[in-house]
């Protein structure tokens, strides 16, 4: 086992190399540099010159690459044009809400999804299956962005349920510990929902049919035969082993987590990364740019490396096959 | 004209559902004539002959609706507005001999004896469902819709009259859907968006699927250290979320709508890499393939005219799903304001356009969410089924 997180934890590494290869050279392949934000006629060309030579930036480009690289690996992402502080502040301040809002998300996802998938598995046909199979379509369908508009209009506006936008309310310090909590969970709600929505459905559609064919399997059959509740064959026998490619599904959520984050982080002024990059795209702060697509495509590696050796932990198969391989 | 048609048919011994040798009907074929789709009703054809009669009628109303744009056309029109007309009677004509054809052909086809194609088999079998064939109708509507936009918008899609008088108008009939914080009417901005999101989403699926497939081919051909390297590029590339990445390259770059079509189709190539690899590995070993290569046919032929046949029904089915996504993700682009720029109407930013009013204006947001919803449920549902129809076994 732990032979098999070692060996999945070292392929990962030159994935992760690449992917930050790739994110420099789409950098240089982009007209400028980072000081041409300071091309202006006030501004003496020695002045500039200067600057590249401080940034390094009158360096060849294996020499960039390296020094770029190595301070990646040390978390020195250089320092932002528009907020005037290094990156890795911007980004500890910005990640954890990140991570707060997918994984509020991520359990939305995986909740809803396995639970609606099972119910339809099991009343096959019903008009709960059909409706359930119709909304799933929709909510697949729905771009994401327009789901979180519609939610603010009708929980928030109509009905005034729910905040619209924050992480806390205005008097969020002014709460006892015990209401804020309640507060944080309420401007996590809506936010976490619009995220999980569309994959959620794709998570019930693989739950369904990965479910129906688990309960026509003959170990559920000598169950059932055997005097068990079917509360019991359902959700100890059949369901343990549906669940299987749902976790496969875990690792390719997560890049559509982090790449939705950037959409409904907008909408709900939710101060995570997200956010951030659209707002660091509009004020030209490259650097910033560069930093978060760095962080996400870690979070994704990690994510789906996590995936494979949960797979690996229901599914013991896989780790003999990839030993044997 | 019926010796025409009676010649047309009797060489005809293609299958068709219909059992053999039925006698044409001319009363139907008459009441097709006046009707098109009434015969075939007539007759029983109850399926046929309600898409048929709703195309007509469609047609009709269209027509009916836009006979001053016509006449307008005719004196004096734009490229546009000569597309729009060619579009409108081509769809008349067309509807009217498919009338014509279905009940003095196609009914009376007499049963096949010959063998039956795969094609032929799953085109049968998408014909049979309901969901995909309504897909494939409102993707054909779209189409539609998006060539004769000129006559269907009651207004120009930029048109803002007093803008004083003429913002924030709910949905009434001189503004079917409202108006937006500028004047402009929303369902004719709506209309002339699809036509943004239509094309970006099939162009760009057009690029990024044929380039999938050369990738593919590539490695699953070839194998080797040229398949190991492109698998790692892959995975590599999919370790950026796609819409990250989309963002990276649109912000070294001033957005506009080339360069998305340009991006949406470079980018999200790997699905379609990874289907045609997998396909080309198993097919590869087939004996068809030994004996093109004993043959001595250069690789590029046996790659092309041999194998790539092969792997084309899960190369149609991932393009149509994924034009879905392509529109979905544009919308997105365009909604954070880095995708088609103002004042060109897309959907994405015309969402966005209604965020400020919220409570004031609903309807700037909402309608055109719900063109994207239905959109990309019609390609969603015709890709589920032409995978059920073309290769079953991928069924989830």
């Amino acid at each position: 086992m732990i032979g098999y997180i070692l060996k999945r934890t070292l392929q990962a590494i030159p994935i992760l190399l690449g992917a930050s290869t790739l994110i420099f050279f789409l950098m240089h392949a982009a007209p400028g540099d980072p000081t041409s934000i300071y091309i202006r006629p006030d501004i003496d060309p020695i002045v500039i010159e200067q600057m590249r030579k401080n940034l390094g930036l009158d360096q060849p480009v294996h020499i960039q690459y390296v020094r770029w690289l190595s301070s990646f690996a040390r978390g020195d992402f250089g320092f932002s044009f528009s907020q005037k502080r290094p990156i890795i502040d911007i980004i500890k301040d910005t990640l954890p809400n990140t991570l707060l809002l997918s994984s509020v998300a991520l359990v939305i996802i995986f909740a809803l999804g396995v639970l609606v998938g099972t119910i339809q598995a099991v009343r096959q046909y019903s008009w709960v299956d059909n409706v359930a199979t119709v909304g799933a379509f929709f909510f697949y369908s729905m771009p994401s962005f327009w789901f979180g508009l519609m939610l603010i209009l009708l929980l928030s506006y109509k009905f005034q349920l729910l905040p619209a936008s924050q992480m806390t309310s205005v008097n969020f310090e002014f709460l006892p510990a015990s209401d804020q909590w309640v507060d944080r969970l309420k401007h996590l709600l809506m936010p976490a929902m619009a995220l999980g929505i569309g994959s959620a459905a794709s998570v019930a559609r693989y739950m369904r049919s990965g479910m129906l064919e688990q309960i026509r399997q003959d170990y559920v059959r000598t169950a059932r035969a055997k005097g068990l509740s079917e509360r019991v064959v359902i959700f100890k026998h059949a369901m343990r082993n549906a669940l299987i490619p749902v976790i496969t599904l875990l690792g390719l959520t997560l890049p559509f987590l982090v790449g939705g984050a950037v959409l409904i982080e907008t909408i709900f002024a939710w101060p995570g990364m997200g956010r951030l990059i659209v707002t660091a795209i509009f004020q030209r702060d490259y650097p910033v740019v560069l930093a978060i697509a760095f962080v996400s495509s870690i979070m994704v590696i990690l994510g789906s490396l996590i995936a494979d050796i949960l797979y690996s932990v229901v599914d013991p198969r896989v780790r003999v096959d990839e030993g044997e391989a | 004209m019926e010796a025409v048609l009676r010649e047309t048919a009797a060489p005809d011994t293609r299958s068709g559902r219909r059992t053999a040798g039925e006698p044409r009907k001319p009363w139907a074929i008459a009441l097709s004539a006046v009707a098109p789709g009434l015969g075939s009703l007539a007759v029983g054809r109850i399926g046929v002959g309600a898409w048929i009669l709703g195309a007509w009628a469609l047609a009709l109303v269209t027509l009916l609706i836009s006979r001053d744009d016509v006449s307008r056309t005719l004196a004096d029109g734009g490229t546009g507005d000569w597309i729009a007309l060619v579009t409108l009677a081509a769809t008349l004509v067309g509807v009217w001999v498919w009338g014509i054809l279905d009940i003095a052909v196609v009914s009376t086809r007499p049963v096949k004896r010959t063998g039956v194609s795969q094609w032929r088999i799953a085109g049968r079998r998408f014909r049979r469902n309901h969901l995909a064939m309504t897909g494939l109708a409102i993707m054909v509507f779209l189409y539609w819709v998006t060539l004769l936009a000129p006559f269907l918008a009651p207004y120009d899609p930029n048109f803002q009259g007093n803008i004083v008088l003429n913002r924030y108008q709910p949905p009434s009939m001189t503004h079917l859907l409202g108006t937006d914080k500028f004047g402009r009417d929303i369902f004719s901005r709506i209309l002339y968006g699809a036509r943004i999101s239509l094309s970006i989403g099939f162009i760009s699926v057009a690029i990024s699927v044929t380039l999938g497939t050369i990738v593919g081919a590539t490695a699953g051909y070839f194998r080797g250290w040229v398949d190991t390297g492109i698998a790692r590029f892959i995975d590599m590339l999919l370790s950026i979320p796609r819409i990250i990445l989309l963002l990276v390259i649109i912000a070294m770059f001033e957005p506009n709508i080339f360069l998305l079509v340009a991006v949406l189709g470079l980018t999200g190539w790997e699905g379609s890499a990874r289907i045609v690899r997998g396909q080309f590995l198993s097919l590869r070993e087939q004996e068809f393939v030994q004996a093109a290569k004993a043959l001595g046919y250069a690789d590029w032929r046996i790659i092309l005219r041999h194998i790539l046949p092969n792997t084309l029904a899960p190369i149609i089915v991932i393009a149509t799903l994924g034009i879905g996504n392509v529109i979905l993700l544009e919308a997105a682009l365009s909604f954070l304001g880095l995708g088609v720029q103002p004042p060109t109407a897309s959907w994405g930013s015309m969402v966005n356009d209604g965020r400020d009013a919220m409570i004031t204006a609903w309807w700037i947001s909402t309608y055109p969410g719900l063109a994207i919803v239905l959109t990309v449920v019609a390609f969603n549902l015709l890709g589920d089924g032409l995978r059920d129809a073309l290769d079953p076994r991928l069924r989830t």
